[in-house]
């Protein structure tokens, strides 16, 4: 894993949250907002190495609460508590598996909100919750899970466009060509 | 060493958080700010991309269809102008009547109109920013509403950006009066976390007369909404507290969910 595809990640994630505060669509179809952050996070800690889900969670979890009335910062805690666990275990993760991604992220969308509001009501705030907000865990949940193959996709996709390939080998070896005709002396 | 370096890093996100978490609430909306600003170029992408249909369609528009409009216009000018001198008229026997029982006259309203460029992308949170800013003379506490009746506050100011805290949030508490016999007085807030155009209006006597589609208007008491600007209408109500107090649930006027173009109130004046 490479520089580049820590800085691909990070764009992806800083795109990801002013996509979710200028796009309505699922807000205004399905009454919340669905989180592409905890799918990336899941990415990252399968894909890459541990500076790369270290930034991803410092980074987007400022990114989001920046464009929130989140306290800055709080976000940071949740992704690194779900990215963290998935990074020291993903030798026994078939990652390759669309539905182990898909479980994942899954997990992850689920965790991030419920450890959010829970950090928020441990910090004397009051987040608007209600027997609602489970709907609204579902689809963030449900919504998080189908992106999250979406995204190791997205990454394959840029990795073989823009990453560098090694060159495949030929069956053609010069030295096992068949001569024809005479051997000249 | 490997497990080392993964621990060190996370211990080092752990710092970072709780660093950011214990600023000084003044440092850290200002950082809140700064880093908000960087998502300022996409916001200048998205405006252009809005406006390049509309401004193609203004191309596209022939002579006659814009002649049409200008001739509509130019009828609802004189209309506003004959309406505007009645209510000129009105306004001037109401300054008198102020004066003769000695009441302060009240100030018109200063609006600002502003547009929404984004909504909070976490779902316990109801606020949006709007484009305007210090810069253009925002304050905290300064009342935002549409045509249609109220918003929401402005909760933090940034140079070129504000966030408005909207009705149905748990920061945004408005008194509000019912416009019935009674006059009843209410506090408005949070119903729900899915329907955003609903709320409810809680602390109501318990012999509150209320009935659907009553008119619920701010009451001016508070320090931060002047009275009189409508906010929504009674969907329906309900005694709690062992008939001791009532409740109401209220439909907004102004949907929050579906938010382009606010007005901000620049000079709220208080009873």
């Amino acid at each position: 894993m490479n520089v580049f595809q820590t800085i691909l990640i990070l764009a992806f994630a800083f795109l990801a949250v002013f996509a979710e505060t200028v796009l309505p669509a699922s807000r205004n179809w399905l009454g919340a907002q669905v989180d592409l952050l905890p799918a990336l996070m899941v990415f990252a800690a399968l894909s890459s190495n541990i500076t790369t889900v270290a930034l991803l969670a410092v980074f987007g979890g400022v990114w989001f609460d920046s464009q929130s009335a989140n306290p800055l910062g709080i976000t940071i805690l949740p992704l690194i508590a779900v990215g963290f666990p998935i990074f020291l275990r993903r030798d026994l993760i078939l990652r390759d598996l669309p539905f182990a991604q898909f479980v994942l992220g899954a997990i992850a969308s689920a965790l991030v909100p419920a450890l959010t509001i829970l950090l928020l009501l441990n910090g004397g705030k009051q987040p608007l919750i209600g027997w609602g907000s489970l709907w609204q865990w579902i689809v963030m949940t449900a919504g998080g899970a189908l992106m999250t193959p979406v995204i190791f996709e997205v990454f394959a996709w840029c990795d073989h466009a823009l990453g560098y390939q090694p060159r495949s080998e030929t069956s053609f070896r010069p030295d096992r060509e068949i001569q024809r005709g005479r051997k000249k002396d | 060493m490997f497990k080392q370096k993964n621990y060190l890093a996370l211990g080092a996100v752990f710092v970072v958080a709780v660093l950011i978490l214990s600023l000084p609430p003044n440092v850290t909306s200002r950082l809140k700010l700064v880093v908000g600003s960087w998502f300022s170029p996409l916001f200048g992408l998205v405006d252009a991309a809005q406006q390049l249909p509309a401004s193609l369609a203004d191309n596209a528009l022939p002579r006659r269809e814009l002649l049409h409009q200008i001739s509509l216009l130019r009828q609802q000018n004189q209309q506003l102008l004959a309406a505007q001198l009645q209510a000129n008229a009105t306004a001037r026997e109401n300054d008198q009547l102020h004066a003769l029982i000695g009441w302060q006259k009240q100030a018109p309203w200063k609006l600002q109109p502003a547009r929404v460029v984004m909504r909070d992308p976490a779902n316990w949170w109801r606020t949006v920013q709007i484009n305007l800013g210090s810069r253009n003379g925002m304050a905290v506490n300064m009342p935002v509403l549409t045509t249609d009746g109220l918003v929401g506050r402005i909760s933090a100011v940034g140079a070129t950006r504000s966030q408005v805290v909207l009705i149905g949030d748990q920061n945004c508490r408005v008194s509000a009066r019912v416009e019935n016999s009674t006059h009843d007085v209410g506090i408005l807030s949070a119903s729900g976390p899915l329907d955003p155009a609903l709320v409810d209006l809680s602390y109501l006597t318990g012999g509150a007369s209320l009935k659907s589609g009553q008119n619920v208007l701010t009451s001016g008491l508070g320090g931060v909404f002047p009275a009189g600007i409508p906010i929504g209408k009674i969907v329906d109500a309900q005694t709690v507290e062992y008939g001791l107090a009532t409740e109401a649930r209220v439909k907004l006027n102004a949907n929050p969910g579906a938010l382009d173009q606010v007005l901000v109130l620049t000079n709220p004046q208080m009873p």
